[in-house]
């Protein structure tokens, strides 16, 4: 049992300070949908929104198409995964997982055997008895989602739930998550900074900053076709032109730079509007001579050595920072330091893009 | 020792610990421990202290058994000696103060941890800690004002025709339960504020999201967390009522009689201070057994309160 959620011209205040800015957005039932920003953009206030806690300010939120507006979130069907999870300490991991079905009057034999099943569900069988404190992060982390799960939520909100998990344990539980969410078929909308988790995990990411969403899209087209600089600066590294763009035909436009006139994808709706250019380290080519064209001399600076790629930081002759990266198989040369190079790039991997959300 | 001695030199030192020597010794065991010696002593003569006839016994504990008196509980009527019920019935009417101390003190411990805006907290701590600056005396008094038969309660509640004829309301233990809630309530509501103020706010919400009413979210979460709260404000409000003799002289009724004003008339008015101490010791002694097997009946460890 899934169910969509619908947030319509959703804002909301706290005092002066608008911390949610007309979000919309459709979540489709079944959907592994994260808002991915950076820390106060807005995004916990959705979640928070949507799981009852805050009310919006203005705006109307469905939850499978029935408004929720004035529900207390014990009466909406979403189960809410806290940042610090919430776990609650005095009670065996048992009871803890079965709070939710207590609460609705099931009785002690039936929420007893549901808890020992949702333990084999997260892969935790045998800790029933277990007390809170006796868990490591990561089995925590599972006795939270099946706590959330146990009631049967429509849709399970998570607000940063690996944050507190070393590196090697979140990676893992991204996994574990992802695969929960399909065997369960539950909507989960998933809160977080981290855009390598967002990216990973889901069907579709909003991204958020200053309150509003500036793009929702599957994480190809977030990352490969950001709509603003915000979501371009924020998910992944870039090369970044200033300039004045230029006639535009075919898509492209020309952009006249101070390290020359250069050519980039035109993005819809920013004809006229002040735009930079964003090209991405991994699509900027490095060469002895110059290509024909969007190419740019520079010297380099730095070469850093990443494991799986070579960082190479250079400047241009306007002082200009460039990186660009070259896979670390072999199929490169790897520049010295102080090289004189020549950086290029493909006019249909780079874009130009205004700063952020121009819709208003 | 060592660190306060590196800390305040020689000299300091020595003064600080003396004097905490000084009240310690001075101040609670020799006094206590003379009360303690003289019960176990008859009370005689001049003359004849020290003599053949000042022999140590329990007699002067034993003195509570005598004179027994017809008392009725639930229709049942039995003989109790005088001096047992009114121990009985302190430790009873000391619990339902305890109780009442309870109801008042946790909405508002509540209150003031988790819904007050933590910018007006500061005035609200003030405004519960004003009447302490008044001293304990005129606050009993002015209860005994306020629940006077003429008083200006029964003035209220007559003018907005709430009664249409005077309440005596110092009956029986009424008066008395009333200024010893008024006098220390305040001593249940710090503890249960700490204790209910370090509950993480993520655990109310976790509770509500996953579909607990408010009330059992207070039983299930915010109460076992506040337990060693409950605990000690439960152990201070208790032992402090049993122990109080002004609010029950001041506020006590004809029919009252509370067991410290008991141990009272035997020092001031019979001038026996050997059954006195005596009766003292059997209401400290009494009562920490008494809250010892309450907190294992609760199941709350010495250091659950210590914390």
């Amino acid at each position: 049992m899934s169910a969509g959620i619908d947030l319509q011209d959703v804002v909301c205040d706290f005092g002066s300070f608008r911390a949610v800015d007309h979000a919309n957005v459709s979540i489709r039932p079944g959907e592994f949908f994260s808002f991915l920003g950076p820390s106060g953009c807005g995004k916990t206030t959705i979640l928070r929104m949507i799981s009852g806690f805050i009310d919006p300010t203005a705006g109307t939120i469905r939850i499978g198409g029935t408004d929720v507006k004035g529900k207390r979130p014990n009466q909406r069907p979403t189960a809410l995964i806290f940042q610090n999870l919430a776990l609650f300490p005095l009670m065996p991991i048992w009871e803890n997982i079965a709070f939710g079905l207590e609460m609705r009057g099931v009785d002690k034999a039936t929420r007893r055997a549901k808890a020992e099943e949702l333990l084999k569900l997260v892969d935790l069988p045998g800790a029933a008895d277990k007390m809170v404190s006796q868990l490591s992060g990561g089995q925590k982390q599972r006795v939270a989602i099946a706590r959330a799960l146990a009631v049967e939520p429509k849709v399970m909100l998570l607000d940063e739930p690996l944050s507190a998990l070393d590196l090697k344990l979140r990676q893992h539980m991204r996994a574990e998550l992802r695969t929960i969410q399909k065997r369960t078929g539950v909507t989960f909308i998933y809160i977080t900074h981290d855009q390598g988790e967002a990216l990973a995990m889901s069907d579709r990411v909003g991204v958020m900053s200053q309150g509003r969403i500036q793009q929702i899209a599957d994480p190809r087209d977030i990352y490969n076709n950001p709509a603003n600089g915000f979501v371009a600066s924020f998910v992944g590294e870039n090369n970044i032109f200033e300039g004045t763009a230029g006639a535009a035909s075919g898509g492209h436009a020309a952009f006249d730079t101070p390290e020359g006139r250069l050519r980039a994808r035109q993005v819809a709706g920013t004809e006229g509007k002040p735009v930079r250019l964003y090209v991405r380290p991994e699509h900027t080519i490095l060469s002895a001579t110059p290509a024909a064209e969007n190419s740019v001399p520079v010297t380099v600076e730095e070469v850093a050595f990443e494991g799986a790629f070579i960082s190479v930081h250079g400047r241009t002759a306007t002082g200009k920072p460039i990186t660009a990266e070259l896979r670390n198989d072999g199929s490169a040369t790897v520049p010295e330091k102080g090289a004189a190079l020549h950086a290029s790039f493909d006019p249909a991997r780079a874009a130009l893009l205004p700063d952020v959300d121009v819709r208003h | 020792m060592g660190d306060l001695a590196r800390r305040y030199g020689p000299g300091l030192t020595t003064i600080i610990l003396l004097l905490v020597a000084f009240w310690l010794i001075m101040l609670v065991i020799v006094p206590n421990l003379t009360l303690l010696e003289q019960s176990f002593r008859p009370y005689l003569p001049v003359v004849d202290v020290g003599g053949p006839k000042d022999t140590y016994s329990f007699s002067n504990y034993l003195k509570v058994f005598n004179g027994e008196i017809e008392t009725s509980v639930l229709g049942i009527t039995f003989h109790i000696p005088v001096h047992v019920k009114t121990f009985l019935l302190t430790i009873w009417y000391s619990m339902v103060v305890t109780v009442a101390c309870f109801l008042l003190a946790y909405p508002l411990a509540y209150f003031m941890a988790k819904v007050v805006n933590p910018k007006t907290l500061p005035t609200l701590l003030l405004l519960l800690f004003v009447p302490l600056w008044v001293s304990e005396v005129l606050r009993a008094f002015a209860w005994w004002i306020i629940l006077a038969l003429k008083g200006p309660l029964n003035w209220i509640l007559l003018g907005i025709g709430v009664i249409d004829k005077p309440v005596r309301w110092i009956v029986g233990y009424d008066g008395v339960v009333v200024g010893l809630v008024y006098t220390y309530v305040l001593f249940m509501l710090f503890p249960l504020y700490n204790a209910v103020s370090s509950l993480d706010t993520n655990q109310i919400e976790a509770a509500e999201d996953l579909g607990a009413p408010w009330w059992k979210i207070h039983w299930r979460i915010v109460m076992p967390h506040a337990k060693p709260g409950i605990a000690s404000g439960s152990v201070m409000v208790f032992m402090l009522s049993a122990g109080s003799l002004l609010v029950p002289s001041i506020l006590g009724s004809t029919t009252s009689q509370w067991f410290t004003q008991t141990i009272d008339q035997w020092f001031k008015d019979a001038l026996d201070w050997n059954t006195a101490s005596a009766y003292a010791f059997l209401l400290l002694v009494l009562c920490t057994v008494f809250v010892t097997v309450a907190m294992k009946l609760f199941k709350v460890r010495l250091s659950d309160i210590a914390k």
